[in-house]
């Protein structure tokens, strides 16, 4: 229970906390992101079942739409970009230009979202659910998935906008600002792997 | 209080330069695959074969210059854990892609 209270623990001790604690958390969020990629991964295998399954409903090349697609996947490249300097700025000790860093990312982060969202939305108004056809059931879990990631990126980056705010670089906010920086990567690779895979090689 | 920056293994830090490395190389990696689907002037199994370079590559360069990965003593065991990873994923979409296919095949 020493790890769970050092990580929670608001009180004056959290700030002298064991030099390994930093490590360990590090490591241990690393194995998290790795089991998360094992989710992606089965999830990644249905898709590759089912993507001819069609069902006579529309393919990928029918719906598809590559430049909006390279939009989406500029905001997250940028973003991606952004987070690492705030890192930088964490290094430095940059209070303002963390703070600075983390809206901007934040909101290169919602572009995405919001572009997604706005995708699903016309393809479902369209009658191209994911009810329509095997392809499409396992075309929204995937991407769906990833875009769920990502909102829960985005909730986490408004708390440390919070938390850096209030509290200020402390070990335990950079601690959770350097994990931060590994979910928010790690979401941009798994977004390679969704743009080449389902929707570029949909469409060839 | 502790303001210092905390020095921690695993993920190390990244500078100015390794960051907009990674930016360019990721844009162009990027470029690569929409130009050659969206041009189309390869023939389709070039084409995939290109992508799939392009992603596996641009992969590569996010995990070397934004989440740092290395051979460094450092990275080593988030290294381990990643490879570890990787044979457990080409066992699920490997042996997934062939059961499956040898199904249709046989009930066709």
């Amino acid at each position: 229970m020493t790890t769970d209270a050092t990580t929670i623990s608001t009180t004056y001790n959290e700030e002298v906390a064991h030099p390994d604690t930093v490590a360990m958390q590090t490591f241990g969020f690393w194995i998290y992101l790795m089991s998360d990629l094992i989710i992606f991964a089965t999830l990644f295998a249905t898709f590759a079942v089912f993507s001819r399954s069609y069902a006579g409903g529309p393919t990928g090349r029918e719906l598809f739409d590559l430049p909006y697609l390279l939009g989406e996947t500029l905001f997250l490249l940028c973003s991606s970009v952004t987070y690492g300097l705030v890192m930088l700025a964490v290094h430095s000790g940059k209070k303002k230009w963390v703070l600075i860093g983390i809206v901007v990312t934040f909101l290169l982060g919602l572009g995405f979202v919001s572009m997604e969202i706005h995708e699903f939305y016309g393809l479902v108004a369209a009658g191209h659910g994911p009810d329509r056809s095997a392809f499409l059931s396992s075309f929204f879990t995937l991407v769906g998935t990833h875009g769920t990631h990502v909102t829960f990126g985005l909730i986490w980056m408004a708390v440390m906008m919070g938390q850096v705010a209030v509290k200020g670089l402390t070990s335990p906010v950079q601690s959770r600002l350097m994990r931060l920086s590994m979910f928010w990567h790690f979401l941009d690779l798994i977004w390679i792997g969704i743009f080449s895979i389902v929707y570029l090689m949909g469409v060839v | 209080m502790n303001q210092a920056p905390i020095d921690s293994t695993g993920i190390s830090r990244g500078s100015l330069r390794t960051y907009l490395t990674g930016f360019v190389l990721s844009l162009i990696l990027t470029a690569i695959p929409f130009a050659l689907v969206m041009s189309g002037t390869w023939s389709p199994a070039a084409t995939l074969a290109g992508i799939f370079s392009a992603g596996l590559v641009q992969i590569l360069v996010h995990l070397h210059y934004f989440l740092h990965l290395d051979t460094s003593s450092a990275a080593r065991w988030n290294l381990l854990a990643l490879i570890f990873t990787f044979l457990i994923m080409i066992l699920f979409v490997g042996g997934t892609l062939w059961i499956m296919s040898n199904l249709n095949y046989r009930m066709m």
